[in-house]
């Protein structure tokens, strides 16, 4: 879970600082996403590099929710009674919403990847560029859409919270200072990064990017 | 007070069970939880019921037997607190108090509140000791300790053994347990000679015995009546990357 | 007193395996005299272990490393918690790490002082010679003894010695020491050596052709009743305080493996000994279930007080300083509130029996701190005794920060218990009794961080190396299922549990069990008189017959069934307290633990009368109606001479 899950941390503050570039202009934003698929050339044939990414992104995926189904399994073998009287959360909230968090940061990327990268439940045509799919995607009259991204996001930023913490401590952190640290940088990473991502969406919708 | 419990009752282990409700009269504030609990059983003796039957033994909060989720809290409401010694005075006049044993496939319930925790013994069996045969020792002072770690092995070392965090995981996970000992001998010097075996061989009979993951959830540590510090498994951990990537 | 109708008198019982000559050399003399057993022959050897405290466990592991075959019992669900975890304070060893003129020597002159002369003198130096080993052993092992910064290991003063040879691991010194003593037996079962069997109870003892060769024993879970045989048996079972009921033992602390023994002819040495330890959290009601010792180090910082008046009931800030009475520093000037724990305890209950006890039931005794937090400062107090006072206060809901502690003595620990030789072989061949059940080095009195020793002692250094001599004759020939003294063993347990559940009488087993604690505290407590004594006899004999004809167990033989378990401990509580009334009242002296109303000096001290009972009194069974017989082992006091204890 910690390795693949560290993988899957830096993709996103990659992905994250990528969606910025729109506040630099929309042209920009274009030219990053060529950019994206440049990247490599001439050593590796155009695009190879950016689907050489989506495979190791797809198997870090793969791992994660693997790894996470076997827990979720034992789990449940462990303790095959439940509590009659059980109060829903003793701990923190992010560490009890890991599971449903992540299925429902599952199904939101799909929608994702369907929305912006394949364009398939985009308002903008096929052959639209990106910066056209952002701004036609989160249209104020879409407003629904960017609502989702946001209960999506802000899901990502609690599994995150979570999640950065605990990968650390899996990977050995076994002092009582350096857990307040690692949890107060986890809760650091998790606000800038909805921050960042939601930067985008909300901005389009309220018409600060056009 | 007045108070209503319910509790699990189940005869034996194949046998299923239910959540009964006993009524409670004029219990004093001063009484322990167990206490409360004995005075329902005399009464439901001589009435010709079943009385409940529950673990419990040193009742000052050291042998580690009591073990009762109450509303749903191992050891219940009261912090760094074994259920012996909860004392009625945390609860209010009128209160209806849930009573269930621990729960997890790896302390099967033997009846009504007392469960099976032999799966413990069987973690520090694989493990959790340092050869020392009898006669075998150098003199006690021929290897200083220094007293940071002798004092956090200490810390680790005041685990009682009650399965508590393994009764409040989410995943039925008995890793601070595991930790606790893991941590407490890793400190040691004289605990160094078996550190990469102990951790590889008391994880796995961990799994063996049914007990599930760690995620990190952290309820454990919050029920744990020592205290036992959630940074151990950390510690655990660490030793266990370093044990496997020796081997 | 010669016999009486309560007693008669036998043969003197000797001590025929204890060596002579110098004291120093016992020891080593006694373990080149006794036969070895071929290790090749060890593992045809099997030897029974009941309890797994801190004799029972270091016993298992130890002979199980030798290469025997252990069979393991104990009523808790796991070895680990046997009660030797709820020991506080420490274990001593005569390292003299702190150069303050400790050796082997003075702790073995403290111990026979402090057992008021009533222990025997090779015992106890053998007891000392090992303490040194015991540290060496657990520190191997992993004990996290509290450490000073560079490293060593660090000692305190303790029960009043004036060397710091007291080894601790902060308030949890038998949590730890029972640990690495659990860890080595949970070693030796992982390793096959040895066949643990928790939750089983042993009910009965099995002696083939005059040796003990097997126990009874019922599984607490399914309600079996099993033989299990060996070619030794070793009662590590601990020992007798629940006979009060209220005491600081664990709820499922008892007597019947080692009475079981005495019915069966083991001999049961000076049970009036019993150690009443003056700081325990008083009762608050009669829901009580137990009681809460609280560290005797807080009376070195805390005064012990009560109002000058008889029933004060004002609060304890609202009675002036010259209206309060601190006793302890008034009678004994020169240790105060540091008298020994007889002392301060039987000082207590005058104070109470005056009238001037405070709290529910004018039960009880203050300990302040106020002295001691406007000295040192809050701080410095919370530092010392944060957490005795956060107990404290979980307990009683009181803040002893703002007012002060509430004590009272309570039962803690046995000094007496089955009688053994020097080594450790009960008067049945083949049974040996280790730790507290047996009687053998306390003497009428246990200093303070000496239990935790002793247990260690018989059980890492002395068993193993006595039990050789006798296993050196052995295999013994096999037992069958069949033998008649097994198939009798089998059918008492059988025929008793029948019994208790055949009765369905109308009073629970706890309600006999409260009245006899009440019985016994009574009359065989801190003050025991002749008047007294024999009116408890009375009560007891009129108790234990309404016992087997009003009791109510509930439930099944076979199944878990708690009041059953019960029902069989108090039953032979209630033996086991005449007995120690009959023993108390034939010792008419004050020693240690036993103080007679009519023998006390003119300040009201204890007296003992060495000319006549410098003996351990080692009772026969004779039937439970018939008269128990009384053998004497004469003490004989070479090295450390008899003196009067004072703390004046």
């Amino acid at each position: 879970m910690a390795a693949s899950g560290t993988l899957l941390v830096l993709f996103l503050f990659a992905h994250a600082a990528g969606n910025l570039k729109i506040f630099v202009g929309l042209p920009d934003f274009d030219h990053y996403a060529e950019w994206l698929r440049e990247l490599g050339t001439p050593l590796l044939p155009h695009a190879w590099f950016l689907w050489i990414q989506r495979f190791g992104l797809l198997a870090a995926i793969g791992l994660h929710i693997w790894a996470a189904t076997v827990l979720t399994i034992r789990a449940k073998k462990a303790r095959p009674v439940k509590y009659a009287h059980r109060p829903k959360v003793q701990g923190s909230y992010a560490a009890r919403t890991m599971r449903w968090g992540g299925v429902i940061i599952v199904l939101f990327v799909i929608w994702h990847i369907l929305d912006l990268t394949l364009g398939v439940v985009n308002p903008a045509t096929g052959d639209s560029d990106a910066s056209q799919r952002v701004v036609q995607g989160f249209d104020p009259e879409r407003w629904y859409v960017t609502l989702f991204y946001v209960l999506a996001v802000v899901a990502v930023g609690f599994h995150l919270r979570h999640g950065i913490w605990s990968a650390v401590r899996t990977m050995g952190q076994q002092t009582t200072k350096g857990e307040r640290r690692a949890k107060a940088i986890a809760l650091v990473l998790s606000v800038v990064l909805v921050a960042m991502y939601l930067s985008v969406p909300i901005a389009v919708t309220f018409g600060l990017v056009k | 007070m007045d108070i209503k419990v319910r509790v699990w009752r189940q005869s034996g282990p194949s046998a299923g069970g239910k959540m009964v409700a006993y009524d409670v009269k004029g219990i004093s504030p001063d009484a322990s939880f167990l206490e409360m609990i004995d005075v329902l059983n005399e009464t439901l003796i001589l009435d010709g019921d079943d009385p409940i039957a529950f673990d419990h033994d040193c009742r000052e909060g050291i042998c580690g037997a009591c073990s009762m989720v109450i509303n749903g809290v191992a050891h219940g409401p009261e912090k760094a607190t074994t259920t012996c010694q909860l004392h009625m005075r945390k609860f209010k006049d009128g209160d209806v108090i849930d009573v269930e044993p621990w729960r997890a496939a790896a302390f099967p319930v033997i009846k009504d509140l007392i469960v099976d925790r032999s799966a413990f013994d069987q973690i520090i069996q694989a493990g959790g000791y340092i050869s020392a045969p009898t006669g075998t020792a150098p003199d006690a002072h021929a290897t200083p300790v220094p007293k940071k770690d002798a004092d956090l092995a200490f810390e680790a070392a005041t685990c009682i053994g009650c399965g508590a965090c393994v009764a409040a995981c989410p995943n039925g996970s008995s890793m601070l347990f595991t930790a606790a000992k893991i941590s407490h001998l890793g400190l040691m010097p004289q605990g160094q000679p078996e550190r990469d075996s102990r951790v590889i061989d008391m994880l796995q009979a961990q799994d063996d015995a049914g007990f599930g993951g760690c995620t990190n959830a952290g309820e454990c540590t919050m029920v744990c009546p020592k205290g036992i510090p959630l940074s151990l498994i950390g510690r655990l951990n660490s030793d266990y990357r370093k044990a496997i990537t020796k081997r | 007193m010669a016999a009486t109708e309560f007693w008669s008198e036998g043969e003197p019982v000797v001590d025929k395996a204890a060596p002579d000559g110098p004291v120093e050399t016992r020891w080593d003399r006694r373990k080149f005299s006794a036969k070895l057993v071929n290790p090749a022959n060890r593992r045809k050897l099997t030897v029974i272990i009941v309890g797994t405290g801190l004799a029972g466990g270091s016993a298992a592991a130890t002979l199980a490393e030798a290469g025997y075959h252990v069979k393991s019992y104990c009523y808790q669900d796991s070895p680990r918690r046997a009660h030797s975890i709820a020991a506080q304070g420490g274990i001593n060893a005569a390292k003299n790490y702190r150069n303050d003129g400790d050796s082997v020597y003075r702790l073995f002159y403290d111990t026979v002082k402090g057992g008021d002369f009533r222990a025997r003198e090779s015992n106890v130096y053998r007891l000392a010679q090992v303490s040194v080993n015991i540290i060496d052993q657990c520190v191997a092992q992993g004990v996290p003894f509290a450490r000073e910064y560079g490293g060593l290991l660090d000692n305190r003063s303790f029960g009043g010695t004036q060397v710091s040879r007291t080894f601790y691991a902060r308030g949890q010194t038998g949590q730890q020491l029972l640990l690495g003593a659990y860890q080595a037996l949970e070693r030796q079962i992982g390793l096959g050596n040895v066949e643990m069997n928790a939750r089983h109870e042993m009910l009965e003892l099995i002696i083939v052709d005059g040796k003990a060769r097997g126990i009874v024993v019922r599984d607490m879970v399914t309600g079996e009743i099993s033989t299990e045989f060996a070619d030794a048996v070793v009662l590590a079972s601990g020992g007798y305080g629940n006979v009060f009921f209220l005491s600081t033992n664990a709820k499922g602390c008892n007597v019947t493996a080692s009475w079981r023994a005495h019915r069966k002819g083991a001999l049961f040495a000076n049970p009036c000994y019993t150690q009443i330890h003056p700081t325990c959290i008083p009762e608050s009601g009669s829901h009580q279930s137990k009681l809460t010792l609280m560290s005797e180090s807080l009376r070195n910082d805390g005064r012990v007080w009560v109002p000058k008046a008889q029933k004060d009931t004002r609060k304890a800030s609202d009675i002036p300083e010259d209206e309060r009475d601190y006793y302890l520093e008034r009678i004994y000037p020169s240790f105060g509130n540091l008298v020994p724990r007889d002392i301060a305890s039987r000082a207590a209950k005058n104070v109470c029996d005056e009238g001037r006890g405070v709290g529910p039931g004018g039960l009880g005794v203050y300990l302040d701190f106020a002295d001691a937090i406007s000295r040192l400062g809050r701080k410095a107090v919370e530092a010392k005794y944060g957490n005795l006072f956060e107990m404290y206060e979980r307990i009683t809901g009181e803040d002893p920060y703002e007012q002060p502690m509430r004590i009272y003595p309570a039962v803690h620990y046995t000094m007496g218990g089955l009688w053994v030789d020097y080594d450790l072989q009960s008067t049945v061949p083949g049974l040996f009794v280790v730790g507290e059940a047996n009687f053998s080095d306390h003497g009428a009195n246990r200093l303070g961080a000496s239990a935790l020793m002793q247990g260690l002692a018989d059980g890492y250094f002395v068993l193993p190396n006595t039990i050789s001599n006798y296993l050196a004759s052995g295999p013994f020939p096999k037992v069958t299922e069949t033998d008649a003294p097994v198939v009798e063993a089998r059918k008492q347990v059988e025929d008793r549990i029948e019994k208790f559940l055949s009765i369905d009488g109308d009073r629970t087993v706890d309600s006999f069990h409260r009245e006899l604690g009440h019985i016994m505290w009574e009359y065989c407590g801190m003050e025991r008189t002749e008047e007294g004594l024999t009116k408890a006899i009375g009560l007891i004999r009129a108790l234990k017959e309404e016992f087997w004809t009003r009791v109510k167990v509930p439930g099944k033989g076979e199944e878990l069934n708690q009041n059953l378990e019960k029902a069989g401990r108090v039953a032979d509580f209630i033996e086991l307290g005449e007995l120690m009334c009959i023993d108390a009242l034939h010792r008419r002296e004050s020693c240690g633990g036993h103080f007679r109303g009519e023998s006390q000096t003119p300040d009201g001290e204890a007296l003992r009368h060495d000319d006549e009972f410098s003996y351990a009194a080692a009772w026969e069974y004779f039937g439970a109606d018939g008269k128990p017989t009384l053998h004497k082992e004469d003490l004989n006091f070479e090295y450390v001479h008899p003196s009067t204890r004072s703390y004046k």
